[in-house]
């Protein structure tokens, strides 16, 4: 395990050099943030009513999701990894007494931490300050705000057990580009990264949330906002358990297979 | 101990002809010509041998290396090292083999060498009196010192490749598998590289395979040579026996100011510019005395050297004699 760790702790140090990237990253989601809240805005004053969130809970979801950006998006892949896989520098990787999964797995936390702790405390802060109702409001108990960080770092668990479907898959093409492209597009809509789930059509809506996507940002953001609670909480959570065991079981025998055919291009 | 036996290796690799409509064609049908990177390869090599791995590009010296270090799956035959086959004890096998690609890096680009020699220590759980016995002597013979706390990128190539072998040594493996660890470097760099090789070979007992192109890495290095063309071994012996096999070739490098050389049997003039002139006897036929007095009769030499062949030119006929 410690060999992990150790992974964890230069990655995570690594991360935390970036500094200007953190300022451009800060603002795009201050400026992203503001014009989602507009936007709502001018629906919810044309009819609160017709909404499946209060205006409140939406404000919420929008600034946790813009200051902890980093910890869900799923189009956000580490190129180093696709760059070992196609120019063959997979053999150093390959050459050493780990497991690449897992060590792939670390990596990914390791780098997506960092940037949310870089981004995420000024976002708060000033999302906190916010007059009511364009701000964060905080959550309704203790309770309610630990369930939220655990579905949290399982729903960031989910999204890099996902990511790392697409990293194997790549063992298989010679360029990851097309299939980063169609997973971007079409996980971001599915997790709720562009509108909330809530906001979807009631049959779609039911689907939804039966994938993995869903236990993505969807399901933490909305615990703490409390429009996810009691028996239904409970419910997402075993889903979202669910499918990260799952992903992460696929992703193992996956990788497993791939590295049986793999072929370190390059000489 | 290295044992190879029968080791064989199939690519599939997609061609395709220049042009749009022929790229346009592959989208339907995909061509695919088969290359056999490696044809029944056998050797062994003892603990503690030192071994030079040559052979053209493409010819699968890292084919071989890949897979002895169990990155490669072979389609068949069968590898044992120190009674592991690689490929299915990946994770226990790699545990005591340190791996240089020289062009690739394992350091990590942004962080100080140093805290990629710690990452490299808690990967392969060494302790810290090992840790630190090697890092030590490693620092001083490869003169680290003055760069261990600089970022890999800001590194020289001959720098890099400095760490990038105490970064493959740190956990005292048994086996060091080098692929072209001298590529790119300056003379001066590859000597010290050179030195440093020998003396973990002949200190820890370290067996050593090391593929290159640069002769004098062989020359300098080790006493046995595979030599492999097209997937084939097509020599295993020493240094000495491939200089016999070709030492009946001598060539003599004359300096001249005037004359005109009429053909000699035995002596083939290989260059010839306005007062320079490389030829090569061959002694079967011809000694050298004889050759020398037959060249300086037809012209007034100034300067005179003979040499044996080097060992890129015996490489270079044993391609022909191979024909690969």
């Amino acid at each position: 395990m410690k060999k992990y760790l150790s992974f964890f702790r230069i990655r995570l140090i690594n991360g935390l050099q970036y500094r200007t990237a953190a300022y451009a990253g800060i603002a795009t989601q201050f400026a992203w943030g503001f014009m989602e809240i507009l936007m709502f805005n001018a629906f919810y004053n044309a009819d609160a009513a017709a909404f499946p969130m209060e205006f409140s809970q939406l404000t919420s979801y929008i600034w946790l999701q813009q200051a902890f950006l980093a910890l869900f998006m799923t189009w956000f892949l580490d190129d180093e990894i696709f760059s070992a896989i196609s120019s063959g520098n997979i053999a150093y990787e390959l050459s050493r007494p780990i497991d690449l999964y897992t060590m792939w797995f670390t990596k990914n936390l390791a780098i997506r931490l960092s940037k949310a702790a870089l981004r995420c405390m000024p976002i708060l802060i000033v999302a906190a300050f916010l007059p009511r109702p364009y701000g964060i409001v905080l959550p309704a108990n203790f309770l309610v705000f630990s369930v939220f960080l655990i579905t949290m770092l399982l729903a960031l668990f989910t999204v890099v057990a996902f990511c790392m479907l697409i990293y194997i898959a790549t063992f298989y093409m010679l360029s990851p580009l097309g299939i980063r492209t169609a997973a971007l597009s079409l996980t971001e809509f599915l997790s709720g990264a562009i509108i909330p789930l809530p906001f979807l059509p009631d049959n779609v809506r039911k689907i939804v949330e039966f994938t993995p996507f869903a236990s993505m940002q969807n399901l933490p953001l909305r615990i703490y906002s409390g429009n996810i609670a009691g028996s239904e909480m409970l419910w997402s959570i075993s889903l979202q358990v669910f499918w990260l065991t799952m992903l992460v079981l696929i992703g193992k025998l996956w990788i497993k297979k791939a590295l049986k055919k793999v072929v370190v291009q390059g000489g | 101990m290295i044992e190879l036996k029968n080791i064989n290796k199939t690519f599939k690799i997609s061609k395709r002809n220049a042009g749009f409509t022929e790229a346009l064609k592959t989208l339907f049908k995909k061509e695919y010509t088969y290359v056999h990177a490696l044809k029944d390869v056998s050797f062994s090599i003892g603990t503690g041998e030192m071994v030079g791995y040559i052979g053209p590009n493409g010819a699968g010296k890292s084919s071989t290396i890949k897979i002895m270090s169990g990155i490669l799956n072979p389609d068949s035959g069968e590898c044992v090292i120190d009674g592991l086959t690689p490929w299915k004890n990946r994770r226990e096998h790699v545990k005591h083999i340190g791996v240089v690609f020289g062009q690739r890096s394992q350091l990590w680009w942004d962080v100080p060498v140093i805290d990629s020699f710690e990452l490299i220590r808690d990967i392969y759980k060494i302790d810290s009196i090992t840790y630190r016995r090697n890092y030590d002597e490693l620092v001083s013979i490869l003169e680290l010192d003055e760069i261990v706390r600089t970022p890999a990128r800001q590194l020289s190539l001959g720098q890099r490749m400095r760490c990038e072998i105490a970064a493959s040594l740190l956990h005292s493996p048994a086996i060091l598998f080098l692929d072209e660890p001298t590529i790119g470097l300056d003379a001066v760099s590859k000597i010290a590289v050179r030195e440093f090789i020998k003396k973990i070979n002949h200190e820890h007992k370290t067996t050593v395979i090391l593929t290159t192109h640069d002769m004098q890495d062989i020359e300098a290095l080790t006493g046995r040579i595979l030599l492999i063309g097209k997937g084939q071994i097509l020599l295993d012996g020493s240094l000495s026996e491939l200089k016999k096999r070709n030492s009946s070739y001598k060539t003599i490098t004359l300096e001249f100011s005037a004359g005109n050389f009429k053909e000699i049997p035995g002596i083939i003039m290989n260059n010839k510019i306005d007062g320079h002139g490389v030829f090569q006897v061959d002694t079967g036929v011809l000694s050298i005395s004889n050759a020398i007095s037959e060249l300086s009769k037809s012209a007034d030499i100034t300067d005179i050297s003979v040499a044996g062949a080097t060992v890129e030119e015996m490489v270079v006929s044993l391609y022909e004699e191979f024909k690969i």
